[in-house]
């Protein structure tokens, strides 16, 4: 049976939801979760219930915050020839470190699967390429460990999940030298969860007309807890900037809920949100690509529906 | 400042893209070729590193096919000094070309000082190269950057991370940075540019040359086939205002009862 590492990032008491998902999915492996930097009691906890044989937390000087250098070099430590797969959620800080920390051991990395399986201790993953517009299959070879990173929202958090020991252990780990550091984080305007991760999205187009207008997006993304998004379309025109951009030039997204405003679906912005496990179109032109993959579409001015959408959803919700 | 770009040539992203006839990568005889949309940013910041200290010379660097050479011809025009062409069959894992453009880069005699991508290609999506190369160069690398300054070799860079954060880098060169839509505005290329780029200098070599082996690869690929199509989904029109509420009420129970996501 294959010696599986998760690599999670926690937040205090809180992991990742994309990391509960891996372990589910590993259910029937050897499998312990490495974190760098401190992490709360209930984290542990967490990670046992969906798994984690042992959680192993990584912490010296220099790791109390991400460096590409230092996280890479302290899991590189850390891994040494213990584990024949290492895993992590494809989350901005994985998705930065996961290349560097596989070259150390020119060993090869599936980025980005949306599922997998083991035949024995062969890994087998899917994964989208073209930003979705098709599906392959990829495999790994050459030395060990192989690197795996997972999108989030693709594999869905098991029903039943198996506990696993959840044995906390600290392990004295060295950044070594730090050449990129980060000096300051400069907070995002949105404190919302990140459209990659988000749940709902309630996205708008060109038909959007303005910035300012994207206020009725967000009030029915109060509503339902929603990431806004935006098509190309809109933030090539200034309404929205690049963070907000789903489609082939900006993020892969597969909520359960995809809420698409004035957008009329232009090849690149479906292939972003395709995955989407139930799709919402509202656009006046009954003609437009997107009606293709809504699961319910909406023929009307989103600036007249969107209210009402807004008021029928707080309706059912209060 | 010996200035280098790290380029992919990739489809259009109009383009319908379908499996081959094997399934073993996609078709690509009838392809429209463009520059990966992110290099073209890197591309910009070569140029307006060059700019900004007298005597660097910008050489851009490709792995991929020979069919089409449009992605360093349209870098030269754009005012890179030289190109140098890897040529390898299509769908080179990352692993391979972090490996290809290293040697290239050792190859051509100059020291890197600064070396730019774009953060990912829109074909594979890896998001791999960058930093694998900078791991192979053993240089420090900093991804998905927004904003870019330069002051004596010293770059403070922000990289945009969940939710539109951004941190804040401080790295002194040599160092790979990996670009993001946002970080300026790519220039087009002029007529001059154009014809000037046609006499500058395009070195070519072969995977071999530049110390890739077959035994480098780490990716197998099979069984490429389109996503599965959803069944067609229910439409309302809701264009007459008299219908527009009953049409929202309805929608919002079908999510509520038939699709059970809110």
């Amino acid at each position: 049976m294959a010696k599986v590492l998760v690599f999670a990032e926690a937040n205090g008491d809180t992991v990742k939801s994309v990391t509960f998902e891996i372990l589910g999915k590993l259910a029937g492996h050897d499998v312990d979760v490495a974190v760098v930097g401190d992490m709360g009691g209930n984290a542990v906890a967490d990670l046992a219930k969906f798994g984690a044989a042992n959680v192993h937390n990584l912490k010296g000087d220099n790791l109390d915050k991400y460096s590409p250098e230092g996280y890479a070099n302290a899991l590189k430590d850390f891994i040494g020839s213990n584990y024949d797969y290492v895993f992590a959620g494809a989350t901005s800080l994985a998705k930065d470190l996961m290349p560097r920390l596989s070259g150390m051991f020119d060993a090869g990395m599936a980025s980005e699967v949306t599922n997998f399986a083991f035949d024995g201790d062969n890994f087998a993953g899917t994964r989208p390429l073209f930003a979705g517009k098709v599906l392959a299959k990829v495999e790994l070879q050459g030395p060990k460990p192989h690197f795996v990173t997972v999108r989030p929202n693709a594999l869905g958090l098991p029903e039943n999940p198996t506990a696993g020991a959840g044995a906390s252990n600290d392990v004295a780990a060295s950044a070594g030298e730090i050449r990129a550091a980060i000096k300051e984080i400069i907070k995002g305007a949105s404190e919302k969860l990140d459209l990659t991760e988000a749940n709902i999205i309630v996205s708008g187009g060109r038909a959007m007309k303005s910035a300012e207008n994207f206020k009725v997006l967000e009030e029915l993304a109060e509503v339902l807890g929603a990431t806004v998004g935006a098509s190309r379309a809109a933030v090539d025109s200034g309404y929205a900037p690049h963070a907000m951009q789903v489609g082939q030039t900006g993020k892969t997204v597969s909520p359960s809920l995809y809420i698409a405003c004035g957008i009329s679906g232009a090849i690149q912005h479906l292939a972003g949100m395709r995955t989407s496990k139930v799709i919402v179109a509202i656009n006046t032109d009954p003609d437009a690509p997107i009606f293709t993959k809504a699961d319910y579409g909406i023929v009307g001015d989103l600036f007249t529906i969107v209210p009402i959408l807004k008021e029928e959803i707080s309706k059912i919700l209060s | 400042m010996n200035i280098f770009v790290c380029i992919k040539q990739v489809p259009d992203t109009e383009t319908k893209v379908t499996p081959n006839g094997d399934g073993s990568y996609i078709e690509t005889s009838s392809i429209k070729w463009i520059m990966n949309p992110y290099d073209e940013f890197a591309v910009e910041q070569a140029l307006l590193t060059k700019a900004a200290n007298s005597g660097s010379t910008v050489t851009v660097v490709r792995v991929g096919g020979v069919k089409d050479t449009e992605a360093l011809r349209t870098a030269l025009a754009m005012g890179a000094d030289e190109a140098i062409l890897v040529e390898s069959g299509d769908n080179l894992d990352s692993y391979m070309t972090a490996k290809a453009l290293k040697g290239a880069i050792e190859k051509s005699g100059k020291t890197p000082d600064v070396i730019f991508t774009g953060k990912q290609a829109i074909d594979d999506d890896c998001l791999q190269v960058p930093q694998l190369l900078a791991q192979m160069l053993g240089l420090p690398s900093v991804s998905v950057v927004v904003e870019c300054a330069e002051d004596g070799g010293k770059f403070t860079l922000k990289r945009e991370v969940e939710g539109g954060a951004l941190e804040v880098y401080e790295v002194n060169s040599p160092a790979v940075i990996a670009c993001n839509k946002g970080l300026n505005t790519p220039r087009y290329a002029s007529l001059p540019g154009i014809m000037k780029a046609k006499r500058k200098p395009l070195a070519q070599h072969s995977l071999a040359d530049v110390g890739v082996a077959d035994s480098d690869a780490r990716v197998k690929y099979s069984n490429f086939q389109l996503p599965p199509e959803k069944p067609a989904g229910k439409k309302f029109d809701a264009m007459d205002e008299a219908n527009q509420a009953s049409v929202v009420a309805e929608v919002v129970k079908l999510l509520r009862e038939e699709a059970k996501v809110i």
